[in-house]
């Protein structure tokens, strides 16, 4: 796909955006309509992010509005991309991953190093070694924003590997984007706001969805109820989703977890129990319920590598899961380096745009040598302060149990990619006295293998210090994802670094 | 109707009221203009233009395609977004591919894979 505009943009860009999902795509085209030459780098085919993940091109859907909420928001800020992206302003980079970030001692500038997503349909050999790659491989700019998102934290439980058991935000971005159910019977579960998202949805497009099941309960929200009435927004989206939900005969279950699931080849069934308020399962309360399909995710965590290897300072937000540290200014702890959206906590695609433009004033301001943005962003910062109030309140109501890894078994699999099991790692804790992820990995492998412990690290955070409700670890990745080894040969480290 | 392909999960059963409503391309109200067809260890799949072949092989109703190195477990897509590298397969004889995140091309051979993929190498 080209996406060159006529006039090449010069390099180095004014700021480079990682992240086309609703924070970056609000970001780069605020940030053009300020004057600013921007580099817009995201690993999906298509801008949007997973929030606004939609159907290629060739698949003919005329109403992708019907799997989104607030689609013309989207398309609006689409239209203003594809405007700068011909007015020469932005350069579009779809389809990349940065995999990692330098900066030079003397000029203080920036380069992203980027790498194809998929490789080349064309090419025999593994990715990026023609020469048309080599111009989009290094992107030089003077300022960062990091939109990098989220991906989902899953909880192991027995069965959790079965073929049919499937991200519960997995299922939603293959339906978004491929149109595919992966079952007629699905059951949701989990914890977390996007369980009931899931569910309408998956409901919407024909899957029989008999229950969500919920490991916390809705009531916290009702005892706090000061940020919620300072968000209305919010709460019409849940009356929403319960209308959808009830409409389709979908029975939410709070405080209740699949604490198994079965079958040999692929799932075939969930036994679900009661959980008390630190999830640990109440004996004699399972029971079995069929379903050809589970979705399951226990909320979000901030995608923090690039940031972390900057040497960005980090938070525990209250659902245990890290995010950046950012002024009013969505200014991180690093000079020339900002961030928005769920990198600086999980908190909704509204908060996202509104903290994209944010930044990109904040960025615009110190690239025209004023002090802050202008007043107008003075709404902005309101009403996302407003908006981070309630995600800090839906953080801390589906901050996962103390008392979940109680429904682990010895032989569970905890890491997936290294097929290690819940004895493994507690013989580590307990025999060894590994006490962090890292010694963890080093004594069993776990966290050592393809997803680099992005699936089982949240888990044996919380098996290295026995707390079920322990933080997740902040891992250092020096390199952001796998890079084949002859584009690492191609850029040697930076002096000063 | 005939030349069209609508993609989603064709066993699912069409309830009253909207037919057309109760599949993801249903409710998108999905046209696609082309069908193309991939080759799955031996057998013909119907993809459509801009699937993944994790979505392709999801329309067909197979969810694993891969068996792990050390229990030889099967597996398939799990985080659907390219981060958990479950999907792991062979496409066109290249191993390894996230099913996720790949593009499923007309005429393309998609390899269960077991092991780490390199099988032919080890001797």
């Amino acid at each position: 796909m080209p996406t060159s505009p006529a006039e090449p943009l010069r390099a180095p860009y004014d700021l480079a955006v990682v992240g086309a999902g609703p924070a970056g795509l609000a970001a780069a085209v605020t940030a053009a309509d300020a004057g600013l030459t921007v580099a817009l780098v995201d690993a999906e085919p298509r801008p949007g992010g997973q929030y606004y993940r939609h159907p290629a091109p060739g698949l003919g859907a005329r109403r992708p509005e019907a799997l989104h909420h607030g689609w013309a928001a989207f398309t609006a800020l689409e239209t203003r991309l594809r405007q700068h992206r011909h007015a020469g302003r932005i350069r579009h980079l779809p389809g990349r991953q940065v995999w990692t970030i330098q900066q030079c001692g003397h000029t203080g500038r920036w380069t992203l190093l980027t790498t194809a997503t998929v490789p080349p349909h064309d090419q025999a050999d593994s990715g990026d070694q023609n020469t048309d790659e080599a111009p989009r491989e290094s992107v030089p700019a003077h300022r960062l924003l990091l939109a990098t998102g989220t991906y989902e934290r899953q909880l192991p439980f027995p069965g959790w590997t079965l073929p049919g058991v499937v991200g519960a935000g997995g299922a939603q971005a293959m339906m978004k984007s491929g149109l595919v159910l992966p079952g007629r019977r699905v059951i949701v579960a989990g914890s977390g706001p996007l369980l009931l998202a899931a569910a309408a949805s998956l409901s919407a497009a024909g899957a029989r969805v008999p229950y969500v099941v919920e490991a916390s309960g809705y009531l916290p929200y009702a005892r706090r109820p000061g940020p919620l009435l300072r968000n209305p927004g919010k709460l019409t989206e849940g009356a929403r989703h319960a209308a959808a939900l009830a409409r389709r005969g979908v029975r939410l279950r709070t405080r209740t977890a699949v604490v198994q699931a079965h079958g040999t080849d692929r799932v075939t069934g969930v036994t679900v129990a009661r959980v008390d308020g630190d999830w640990r399962p109440r004996p004699g309360t399972e029971q079995h319920l069929s379903c050809d399909a589970l979705a399951v995710g226990h909320g979000l965590i901030p995608q923090l590598e690039l940031a972390v290897e900057l040497g960005c300072a980090t938070r525990t937000t209250p659902d245990g899961t890290p995010a950046l540290v950012v002024d009013s200014f969505l200014r991180t702890s690093v000079e020339g380096v900002w961030a928005a959206g769920e990198t600086n906590g999980v908190g909704g695609a509204q908060l996202a745009l509104c903290e994209g433009e944010l930044a990109a004033r904040a960025v615009a301001a110190a690239v025209h040598g004023e002090p802050a943005p202008a007043r107008t962003a003075a709404a902005l910062r309101t009403r996302a302060t407003r908006l981070r109030v309630f995600a800090d309140l839906m953080a801390q109501v589906h901050r996962p149990g103390s008392a979940w890894p109680q429904w682990l078994r010895g032989d569970t699999e905890i890491c997936r990619c290294e097929e290690v099991d819940a004895a493994s790692v507690r013989e580590a804790v307990d025999a060894f006295g590994a006490g962090d992820t890292r010694t963890v990995k080093l004594l069993t492998r776990a966290g050592m293998g393809w997803c680099q412990g992005r699936m089982c690290g949240p888990a044996v955070s919380c098996l290295a210090s026995a707390d079920g409700g322990a933080p997740v670890s902040v891992d250092r990745r020096p390199l952001s994802r796998p890079v084949p080894l002859a584009q690492l040969a191609r850029h040697r480290p930076q002096e000063h670094l | 109707m005939s030349t069209r392909h609508r993609t989603g999960d064709h066993r699912t059963p069409a309830p009253q009221g909207s037919p057309m409503s109760r599949t993801p391309a249903g409710l998108v109200r999905a046209d696609s203009q082309s069908a193309m067809g991939i080759d799955y260890d031996g057998r013909k799949l119907p993809a459509l233009p801009g699937q993944s072949i994790a979505a392709a092989l999801w329309a067909a109703g197979i969810v694993s395609w891969r068996t792990t190195r050390r229990g030889e477990r099967p597996r398939g897509a799990f985080c659907g977004m390219g981060v958990c590298f479950d999907c792991l397969i062979t496409v066109n004889g290249r191993p390894n591919q996230r099913a996720c995140l790949v593009p499923a091309h007309d005429g393309d051979t998609v390899t269960p894979q077991e092991g780490d993929g390199y099988a032919d190498l080890s001797c």
